[in-house]
């Protein structure tokens, strides 16, 4: 579940458009899968929607721990 | 009397189908693919309405968001708010949003209403969210939008009818613009209401992707599909054509010894025809099929929706040299063409990145490449079989290509280094549902294909080929020549000037003569070489022979050094054109011929130098 976007730095382009891509307090989101070398990036699925997100994106992005299903 | 023609834009989220809805509605064949940012232009078309009523219909690039992160999204917003130079802002507004994934898409229709114009929302994909169990209310969605709703299934024949109905009706009322806009927070608070509302879902993705994904995205599973499916294809281009080629070939020769069997052996005419035309072109046409193949691949790929998660697999890699996974869909697609591929590097929102992109997409081996390197590797490899399996003339293609995107990797990283601006660079890159690629996109594509081709051949290189066919038979030789003719021709000038340049990296002079026209478009040097070569080598050389001539005549030094130039060099005035007009600068057109000349040169000294010491 997604609890907050932070701006990495003032008026970060990356954090706004991760909002407007559905990043937003209360989304359930999960990780489906994990690049080949070193996990990254990542590719979450919010919605119905994959992203693929470099750790240092998804990094903007805290979530907190839900049962998982 | 005549009603000004309506002017309709098409909006929406990337790869939600805008674009094949635009040629649906207007009978146009622009490209369309299952990846987000196809269409990096504006592009117009018209349709009639069966009240006879005719509309003018904009296509645009698809964005997530009017506050635009690349310069494709800023076409979008810019048509949208008015402010595209030149044109007035759409009377209309239609807002495509996939139907499988409205949590996101209904998010820019809700953004797109507040510009306060006329907006109809087009619910495209109806047919793929049908078959996922997804029913959405549709009367209470456009309650609640305050905007008329029509579904559509782009892809298939007719399925836009209800959008026509509706938009050849009266252009309904502009939404009421929102007096205060709304904050990210509120427009999702919105988007969920009204999910909550209209859709039910059954499960949020298909279970299909889920499957191929477990598989595609695997950390090792995933790059030994990748590495295994290219491979795969660079062994088709050349063991698949084989046959189709050879019967183009053996038509060829006889249309030519046909066509100019009626005309006096020793005449400029019947020179002009087997020496110019059918030597030259005809070393250029039997490509085709290679071409064709490589294209076939292409297609396939983008269709179904594994060219992003190969972006996705790549991407680390990518970002280590300098690039982004985003680049490597435009550089895939500079595998075809370069221009193509330039153009899409529009899609990736870094200028750094993009423009990087640019500077190495020309490394990549472009298919006006393939007829130079197949008429080497098939003059000067054995066609041996490594390994039980393996062509090795299909290894030296795949070491070839290998070569080009190694080398665009080392540039990229290069370039890294020397930038002073070292801030963040973002992927943010969204992985669409796979789909059954369409058989008639893939031929229309291919179809699209060979008619470039085919211009190509008869227009540019038909010209170039008959101009230096000009060029090597004129003047005529003294009196008391002991040489070729061709020797004495301003052609044969020419090439023995620039031998003293390439001398040292293996290059004969007909190869010299051949490389000057090539700069126009690459083909063309096997096209000049037909034409040198039959010039010079008395009335026995025509088409079919030049890659038994040229394996007579050059040492392997020379082939393996030829093939090691065109890996580099910027053979192509069109792409060094497009690099100016994306980039707007001619210094970047500079420094990206001074880079692939040197490198050109660099590669081939090394290459021929090695060779010869080694033979």
């Amino acid at each position: 579940m997604v609890q907050d976007v932070e701006d990495a730095h003032p008026a970060d382009p990356i954090a706004q458009r991760l909002r407007e891509l559905g990043f937003v307090s209360g989304e359930p989101v999960r990780i489906v899968a994990r690049g080949p070398l070193g996990g990254d990036p990542l590719l979450v699925q919010i919605g119905s929607t994959r992203f693929a997100l470099r750790r240092s994106e998804a990094a903007r992005v805290t979530v907190s721990q839900e049962a998982t299903a | 009397m005549s009603e000004s023609v309506l002017r309709i834009a098409l909006v929406g989220n990337p790869n939600c189908g805008k674009t094949a809805l635009f040629n649906q509605l207007t009978g146009g064949r622009q490209k369309v693919a299952n990846y987000a940012g196809v269409t990096v232009e504006r592009k117009e078309g018209r349709f009639v309405a069966p009240s006879g009523r005719s509309f003018q219909l904009l296509d645009l690039p698809g964005a997530y968001s009017f506050a635009a992160t690349s310069p494709d999204e800023a076409i979008t917003r810019d048509v949208c708010l008015g402010r595209y130079p030149g044109e007035a802002a759409p009377d209309l507004i239609v807002c495509v949003a996939d139907a499988t994934n409205l949590r996101l898409h209904l998010r820019f229709v809700l953004e797109v209403r507040q510009l306060g114009r006329p907006v109809v929302l087009a619910l495209n994909m109806m047919d793929a969210a049908k078959r996922r169990g997804i029913v959405i209310d549709v009367d209470e969605l456009q309650r609640r939008l305050g905007v008329p709703v029509v579904q559509t299934v782009a892809v298939q024949r007719g399925g836009a009818k209800a959008l026509i109905e509706r938009v050849d009706g009266d252009v309904p009322e502009a939404a009421p613009s929102d007096p205060a806009p709304l904050t990210p927070a509120q427009m999702h608070a919105q988007v969920r209401e009204l999910l909550t509302a209209t859709v039910t879902m059954p499960r949020e993705t298909a279970a299909v992707d889920d499957a191929l994904d477990r598989w595609a995205l695997h950390p090792v599973m995933g790059m030994v599909i990748l590495a295994g499916l290219m491979f795969f294809i660079f062994q088709a281009v050349f063991s698949w054509a084989k046959p189709v080629m050879d019967g183009i070939q053996a038509g060829i020769t006889w249309l030519g010894a046909w066509s100019t069997g009626f005309l006096p052996a020793g005449s400029a005419l019947h020179s002009l025809l087997n020496d110019g035309v059918f030597a030259g072109l005809g070393a250029v046409l039997v490509f085709l099929p290679q071409i064709l193949i490589l294209f076939f691949f292409i297609l396939v790929l983008e269709e179904s929706g594994y060219l992003p998660r190969a972006a996705f697999l790549l991407d680390r890699t990518m970002f280590k040299a300098g690039l982004t996974g985003r680049a490597f869909i435009p550089l895939l697609s500079s595998f075809a063409c370069a221009i193509p591929g330039i153009m899409a590097t529009r899609s990736i929102n870094d200028p750094r990145d993009r423009l990087t992109t640019i500077m190495v997409a020309p490394l990549m081996t472009c298919s006006a490449r393939l007829p130079v390197y197949t008429l080497l590797i098939a003059a000067f490899i054995p066609p041996r079989i490594v390994g039980g399996v393996f062509n090795l003339q299909g290894i030296v293609l795949f070491v070839l290509y290998f070569a080009g995107i190694f080398s665009a990797l080392a540039v990229a990283w290069v370039i890294k280094r020397m930038r002073r601006d070292k801030s963040e660079h973002a992927l943010i890159m969204e992985l669409p549902s796979y789909r059954v690629p369409h058989a008639r996109d893939i031929a229309l594509g291919l179809w699209e294909r060979s008619k470039i081709f085919l211009r190509r051949v008869g227009g540019i290189i038909l010209a170039l080929t008959v101009l230096l066919w000009f060029l090597a038979s004129f003047p005529g030789p003294p009196a008391n020549a002991t040489l070729p003719a061709i020797d004495y021709s301003l052609a044969g000038r020419i090439g023995h000037l620039l031998h003293y340049i390439f001398a040292p990296i293996g290059f004969n002079w007909q190869i010299c003569v051949a490389l000057v026209p090539g700069l126009a478009a690459r083909e063309v040097a096997v096209a000049s070489l037909g034409t040198v070569y039959a010039m010079s080598g008395g009335e026995d050389a025509v088409v079919s022979q030049l890659g038994t001539l040229i394996s007579q005549q050059w040492s392997l030094a020379t082939a393996l050094s030829l093939l090691a130039w065109y890996v580099f060099a910027p053979q192509c005035m069109s792409t060094l054109a497009v690099i100016r007009r994306e980039t707007n600068s001619w210094r970047n057109v500079a420094i990206a011929a001074g880079y692939l000349f040197g490198l050109a040169y660099l590669a081939s000294f090394a290459t021929y130098q090695i060779a010869s010491a080694l033979s």
